[in-house]
């Protein structure tokens, strides 16, 4: 993990924030018209494609860990289910945080139980994320909710925003689960089952931080060098993730504008019902449809209430997601131009150099396979990434389709229920003629 | 009256009603009243055109010209098709032709114009009065108060309100020969005046105090529903970017290109679909406004009374004053206060022959005044009785009109919501292929 990342965990524990620099160059375009903006851009991994050990094996097993696009997530062989919920608050003489109950249902024979309970913190999250990408940087890796608000005096420890987090929490593990290599991770494993004790002295080991950091110094070298020969799959690749994350931004603000003017009619349409109200006061005849208008308006209001709910804890979330998602996507295609680049950077030192020639071509194959290994990964999650962007976005437009259905069916309902009475009334008078 | 029975044709039996349909129920239900000149003349103000001209200080000016059609009854169900009689009037005729009916009847509730400026506006209507979408509004109100005058007992008979609809040339100059004008600046004067009155018919008390309610409670109704209108049309025209951005979407999809683009369509089809939604909803706010008016013309008629009966209790207080004052000249006793009873006692009293000239002027006085109390009074009964008639009329055409304007308010948020649920299920489907 960059240096970076363990640092801003620790000064988290004020709401008043000091934002990162290298978070702050990449801030959300938001324009004065956006009101909160709770999810901003979370870079917490570097560039750096640091080495792990479980990548030392060799090329040809890993290329075939990779052949997964041809398997199908059956729903029915899901053998392993993971919940995020209940959150508790903790106050420490330093710090108040929150820590979530993460469960974990499976059959795996990997895992020694077929039921675990946990309490993990945002920063867990944060370390199990790091260390997934690390082990795959060419890998898509579910974005994580963000870890402090940008916009707006909204306090970390509130209510709505707590549940917003628990359930973007929850998405993350399950996307993580669901993933073919993912969900075979030791660290996976760890998080979801060790007490912890157990899982901070695990945090413990991996690359040291000096040796993270040499990676990262040879990283950006290789960083500012650019790629020279990009494969055109791959700039198609990036092209998309430009163009994808352009238009998931805008359809995140659209929906949020739609949120915002929805709730500003909503506050207006909350004064009609009790004019109507104050008006059936000083009528006799017209009393009773006065007063009749005065609720069918109330009952739209309530419904118009719901509606909007639903829009901010369904659509909303889902968005920023994919918001979220689309920043993965060109990270991922950067890392990968980075080995890209640290393998020409060799090649080129191999042809020019005469000493070490030994030593030289033993690292320039050891990239060279890193290189391969990370474009199959990289393309073959790319599939399954889209793949399940379609299924999450259709699956959230359809509900939400269908949530504005069933609001206008409710609206109906209250209004010609209305007319209804209408009807009995003026029958019961005798005063219409309905031939 | 004529066949009540069939005053409200099938108005709720069908839900599928459009708001427009049921603003005709009213007019039938007008014109179902069959006054006499009703039964005899089909009237409507068919066009509206802009002309420009020199007004009086001799300036350029653009005015809107309104034009009046009347055709004969019999002519249109004999089958023939004869060309209607047309005039041209300007709004400044309708209000010259109100101001008289005022005047001249004013213990009816006179029907309202149409508003002179647009109000309660919200943001996408436009102030402007030669806006078209104005014009034609005020255009149907126009219409709608001929046929309220038309309809109504009293006023329908009336030879200057016929003239208006006949004749073209030298209406006004009839108009002004009646000489309201003159009773129509006391008239004003009289309605801001402030004074108080000990009496008044409680009934009449009661309805001044309703139509504060109902102008006030309405004001804020109007002024409510503009701005949920303003919001509304917000939702609605922003899901437009909805269209644009899946649009732009699907050029870089493959499998998701297809929904994305007609769910995009979907999403520009509900934007649009708000300008119709609100227009209708005009009309409703158009209903209201006229109820708006009316309160003013009902309080108008309360005030009136207030004056007649004022005036009554003025002259009635006038006359004891003057009997008590022949009292204590009789009998020499001085029990109210009056300068002339202070004058006497410092200057000495008046020789007999001054008394019984003062006398006999208070008697005459007194007669007169006996006489004028009587014919106040008289005149207060005859307000009163007509005046409450009227207003008894009024409340149920009240009562009626705004209990349909209820249920055409109804039918339109029906046929809102019906809208979109077919948008929505559209796009649901077009979501579901994508």
């Amino acid at each position: 993990m960059s240096g970076s990342v363990v640092d801003n965990t620790v000064s988290s524990g004020n709401s008043s924030v000091a934002i990162p620099t290298d978070i702050s160059g990449q801030i959300l375009d938001i324009d004065e018209d956006d009101d909160l903006e709770v999810f901003s851009k979370d870079t917490t991994l570097s560039d750096g494609s640091s080495l792990n050990a479980s990548m030392q094996t060799s090329s040809a097993s890993m290329i075939n860990q990779y052949k997964f696009e041809e398997e199908e997530e059956d729903a029915d062989t899901k053998d392993i289910f993971v919940t995020v919920d209940n959150p508790e608050s903790h106050v420490t003489a330093i710090e108040t945080y929150i820590t979530y109950r993460v469960e974990t249902k499976t059959t795996r024979s990997e895992f020694d139980s077929s039921e675990f309970e946990v309490r993990r913190r945002y920063q867990d999250f944060l370390w199990l994320k790091g260390r997934l990408e690390e082990a795959h940087p060419t890998l898509i890796v579910h974005p994580l909710p963000e870890k402090f608000v940008m916009k707006g005096m909204v306090e970390r420890f509130n209510e709505d925003f707590i549940e917003t987090r628990r359930s973007a929490l929850h998405k993350f593990l399950n996307k993580i689960a669901e993933h073919p290599i993912f969900s075979s991770s030791e660290d996976f494993k760890i998080f979801l089952t060790a007490g912890s004790g157990e899982l901070t002295s695990h945090k413990k080991q991996g690359p040291g931080f000096l040796s993270r950091m040499g990676e990262t110094v040879k990283a950006v070298a290789a960083a500012v060098r650019g790629v020279r020969g990009r494969p055109q799959e791959f700039t198609d690749m990036q092209e998309y993730a430009e163009a994808f994350s352009q238009k998931i931004s805008s359809i995140d603000k659209v929906t949020q504008r739609i949120v915002r003017e929805q709730k500003e009619y909503l506050e207006e349409l909350k004064e009609c019902g009790p004019t109507y109200a104050l008006w059936s006061q000083s009528e006799e005849e017209l009393a009773e449809p006065l007063k009749n208008v005065a609720g069918c308006v109330d009952k739209c209001c309530k419904e118009t209430e719901e509606q909007v709910k639903h829009l901010n804890d369904h659509l909303i979330p889902v968005l920023h997601e994919y918001v979220l998602c689309a920043d993965t996507l060109k990270a991922v295609l950067r890392r990968r131009d980075n080995i890209q680049a640290d393998f020409e950077v060799k090649t080129e030192a191999l042809a020019t150099k005469k000493a070490d020639r030994d030593a030289m071509r033993d690292e320039l194959d050891k990239v060279e396979d890193r290189l391969e290994w990370a474009n199959n990964a990289l393309k073959s999650d790319w599939t399954r990434w889209q793949k399940g962007m379609r299924t999450d976005l259709r699956s959230a437009f359809n509900d939400t389709a269908e949530r504005n259905v069933s609001y206008y069916e409710k609206c109906l309902a209250v209004w010609e229920s209305f007319l209804q009475s209408q009807r009995t009334d003026a029958e019961g008078n005798g005063n219409v003629d309905f031939s | 009256m004529a066949d009540s029975g069939s005053e409200d044709i099938a108005v709720i039996g069908n839900t599928d009603l459009t708001p427009s349909e049921s603003e005709n129920n009213v007019k039938n239900a007008m014109v179902e009243k069959g006054t006499s000149l009703l039964k005899k003349m089909e009237i409507s103000v068919a066009e509206a055109e802009k002309r420009t001209g020199k007004n009086a200080v001799n300036m350029q000016e653009t005015y809107t010209v309104y034009l009046i059609e009347t055709r004969p009854v019999d002519a249109a169900s004999e089958g023939t098709n004869p060309v209607p009689d047309s005039l041209w009037r300007r709004y400044s005729e309708f209000e010259l032709l109100r101001n008289y009916l005022l005047v001249t009847y004013p213990f009816l509730v006179v029907p309202p114009l149409p508003e002179k400026r647009a109000e309660f506006v919200w943001h996408k209507l436009s102030a402007d009065n030669m806006d078209p979408d104005f014009v034609e509004r005020r255009r149907v109100g126009l219409e709608n108060f001929l046929l309220r005058v038309a309809s109504h007992p009293d006023l329908s008979s009336d030879k200057i309100f016929y003239s208006f609809l006949t004749e073209e040339n030298g209406w006004k100059e009839t108009v002004f020969e009646t000489g309201f004008q003159a009773k129509a600046d006391s008239r004003l004067k009289a309605l801001n005046a402030t004074f108080r009155v000990k009496n008044p018919d409680k009934r009449f008390a009661e309805m001044k105090h309703y139509g504060d309610e109902l102008q006030s409670v309405i004001s804020q109704l109007l002024r409510v529903r503009a701005r949920a209108a303003d919001r509304l049309y917000g939702v609605y025209k922003v899901h437009g970017n909805y269209g644009r951005v899946f649009s732009e979407w699907s050029a870089i999809e493959k499998e998701m290109g297809d929904g994305l683009q007609s769910a995009g369509h979907h999403m520009d089809a509900y934007a649009a679909s708000v300008d119709d939604i609100l227009e209708e909803e005009e009309h409703y706010a158009d209903q209201l406004k006229e109820y708006l008016f009316y309160a003013d013309a009902l309080r108008a008629v309360c005030r009136k009374h207030e004056l007649t009966q004022y005036e009554l209790e003025m002259a009635a207080q006038d006359l004891t004053s003057k009997k008590q004052q022949r009292e204590e000249l009789a009998t020499g006793t001085i029990r109210t206060f009056s300068l002339k009873g202070v004058t006497s006692k410092l200057f000495g009293q008046e020789t007999p022959e001054q008394r019984e000239a003062k006398l006999k002027m208070l008697e005459t006085q007194i007669e007169e005044g006996e006489e004028l109390v009587k014919e106040r009074n008289a005149e207060c009964e005859e307000f009163v009785k007509s005046a409450w008639v009227d207003i008894e009329r009024f409340k149920e055409q009240k009562d009626h009109d705004l209990r349909e304007a209820l249920i055409s308010y109804a039918i339109m948020q029906i046929s809102m919501c019906k809208k979109g649920i077919q948008v929505w299920n559209n796009a649901k489907e077009c979501f579901s292929k994508m």
